[in-house]
């Protein structure tokens, strides 16, 4: 039974795979068919369906971020407490305080600028001719991984010193008006700015998608009574459509931060956290896995949760309020 | 307001409300200028890389992509050495192997918990949703220390049955939340209806919800796979070398040879390929997800 485990060369890859879903499919069968004889007590069903759903997340996500708070206040080998001791390291050494200030730098600046180039887009291009190939082209960049996205600007950034042809885009664009090249992702403080045009380039997608759709929504009569007051171009876009899609944009701004704030995949393959342009994500990454200091580890995850928990609250309230009015 | 006003005006032809809108639109010269180097920014990148995939490695290190049009020389020799000598033809078919199942199961898990949610009332269903529902945002990263501690103990640790097993586990609570939302939709009256004629859950959820349910599963779906094709992170951390998806070989590959382009541009391409394809099809669902709050990181 070796191969179940650990299958080897495509064909086994596949038969395992299927394996996989068939089980997973019997599971939910097995459940359905008990649960739906008649007289059945009225928790067999709720039991049964929630059942493996609710254990997975349990086991899965509750288990071990709890784990992972406890393990924070702990030490290296995690034999004895220490206290905040982890957490003071992170907000007094000078190399993670740069992680901080990095990763304040990413979410302010992601969702404010993919939020403001998505709605300039989504304004410019709504009822044009083209409004569909030209929306699609900024979205792609969505579909595609964070590390092809990555490999694709690190080679607009590439570098090739003075004198010899440059392969990079932005240094030929930067010699062809007489600047020297430069090494855009080794430098800081640009290389962290360098990273962050890049996530700002895969979000803005994300929000001129959503805010397209939340201006498309806008009533027409509010529209063309604005038209017949003799309201048009600039004005329109100031009176009419920012207040009409300002609850979406808030959507857009939170969604982005959190995105922005869980990513590591950029600064990992661009930089690998060096040149000091690591986030609090990378870090986490490196500290567990690269340098073998889980604790430190540990307290970069619990931060992150930190961090977004005040959203996770507004979410919960505002899906109370929406539950509510239905 | 009423409508049958007759001084109300008769409906605009197409053409009509074409220069209506074109008068009140942002149509200035400016405003295009403005859209016009926003896509071009957001394409070039692309489409260089693209051209450089084609171009021969030798060239790639000393010219520009932009030279190809006054000097085209291609060929497709980089595609077959990423395929080939580079072994992404191996992290492609684990991807495929890695992302089918991880999209199936956590569907066929959501769908029963989201009918149970929306409609078998039980005591504490709105605090168990919420906390289904909050746990949605957690970051990842909270769990997987503890998560491959548990997976070392039992000793599936690197295996495929884990990989599947934890991309289940995290899109759970976002999968949960859209079929619930989904399910919450479809009118009460239709269930009741089919309750009377004496249908039980198991009827009721195949003959009246699962043929209503085909977009939200769709939009999840589709989310699930292009989070799953593309992750980065959970493969990095729990899969063995002999499983690495396309993304975390090419990763490893930026940082073993960080200047062998002609092996990085035809292997970005071909991590894209598969998403870019699935996007483009079914892209109408993935907006809807996405309009639906279905964003999760």
């Amino acid at each position: 039974m070796e191969w179940l485990l650990k299958p080897d060369g495509a064909g086994q890859e596949f038969l395992v795979m299927i394996i996989a879903i068939a089980l997973f499919a019997s599971v939910m069968a097995l459940v359905l068919f008990l649960t739906d004889r008649p007289n059945m007590p009225r928790w067999v069903p709720i039991v049964g369906y929630l059942g493996p759903a609710v254990a997975l997340i349990g086991f899965g996500l509750l288990f071990p971020a709890l784990t992972t708070v406890v393990n924070s206040f702990q030490n290296r080998t995690k034999d004895a407490f220490v206290g905040l001791d982890n957490y003071a390291e992170i907000f007094t050494n000078p190399e993670f305080i740069r992680v901080l200030v990095n990763t304040a730098l990413w979410m302010v600046l992601v969702p404010l600028v993919s939020t403001a180039l998505g709605l300039v887009y989504a304004v410019l291009v709504d009822r044009i001719r083209m409004e569909k190939v030209a929306k699609t082209l900024i979205f792609l960049p969505m579909a595609i991984s964070m590390v092809g996205a990555s490999i694709i600007w690190k080679f607009v950034y590439e570098y090739k010193p003075p004198g010899v042809d440059q392969i990079g885009l932005l240094n030929q664009l930067l010699v062809t008006f007489g600047a020297e090249p430069q090494q855009f992702l080794l430098d800081p403080p640009g290389n962290t700015f360098a990273l962050i045009f890049v996530m700002i380039w895969i979000q803005t997608g994300f929000a001129m998608t959503v805010l397209s759709a939340a201006i498309k929504a806008i009533p027409d009569d509010i529209v063309e009574a604005a038209q017949i007051d003799g309201v048009s171009g600039i004005k329109m876009f100031v009176y009419i459509t920012m207040p009409s899609v300002r609850p979406a944009i808030i959507v857009v701004l939170t969604t982005i931060a959190m995105a922005t704030l869980k990513a590591f995949d950029v600064v990992y393959t661009m930089t690998g956290g060096n040149f000091q342009t690591s986030v609090i994500a990378n870090e986490f990454f490196t500290q567990s896995f690269v340098r073998q200091q889980p604790h430190i580890g540990a307290a970069l995850a619990v931060l992150l949760f930190v961090i977004v928990s005040p959203i996770v609250i507004y979410n919960v309230r505002n899906m109370r309020i929406s539950e509510g009015e239905r | 307001m009423s409508a049958t006003a007759p001084a109300m005006p008769r409906k605009l032809t197409r053409k009509e409300q074409r220069a209506v809108d074109n008068k009140t639109k942002l149509t200035s010269p400016t405003a295009s200028v403005i859209a016009i180097i926003i896509a071009i920014v957001w394409t070039t990148p692309t489409a260089g890389l693209l051209i450089t995939s084609f171009r021969p490695a030798s060239e790639i290190r000393t010219t520009g992509w932009w030279t190809v049009f006054s000097n085209p020389d291609f060929t497709t020799e980089n595609y077959s050495d990423a395929l080939g000598t580079s072994g992404l033809g191996q992290s492609f078919i684990n991807s495929i192997v890695i992302t089918i199942p991880a999209v199936i199961i956590p569907i066929l898990l959501a769908l029963l918990a989201a009918y149970a949610f929306a409609w078998i009332p039980f005591k504490g269903r709105d605090i168990l949703f919420t906390a289904v529902f909050a746990l949605q945002v957690v970051p990842i990263q909270v769990t997987l220390i503890p998560l491959l501690t548990q997976y070392v103990n039992v000793g599936l640790d690197g295996t495929l049955w884990v990989l599947w097993l934890s991309h289940s586990m995290f899109a759970l609570p976002l999968a949960i939340f859209l079929l619930h939302n989904f399910m919450k939709e479809i009118p009460a009256s239709l269930i009741e209806a089919a309750r009377v004629d004496g249908a039980g859950h198991v009827r009721i959820f195949f003959t009246v919800l699962l043929p209503l349910l085909v977009p939200a599963i769709a939009s999840f779906g589709i989310f699930q796979f292009l989070w799953v094709w593309n992750d980065l992170l959970v493969a990095m951390v729990f899969a063995s070398n002999d499983y690495a998806p396309v993304t975390r070989k090419i990763a490893e590959m930026v940082g073993s040879f960080g200047s062998a382009w002609h092996l990085l541009a035809a292997g970005a391409f071909i991590s894209m390929l598969v998403p870019v394809i699935v996007f483009l099809a079914l892209q109408r669902y993935f907006v809807r997800g996405m309009l639906a709050g279905g964003v999760k990181g």
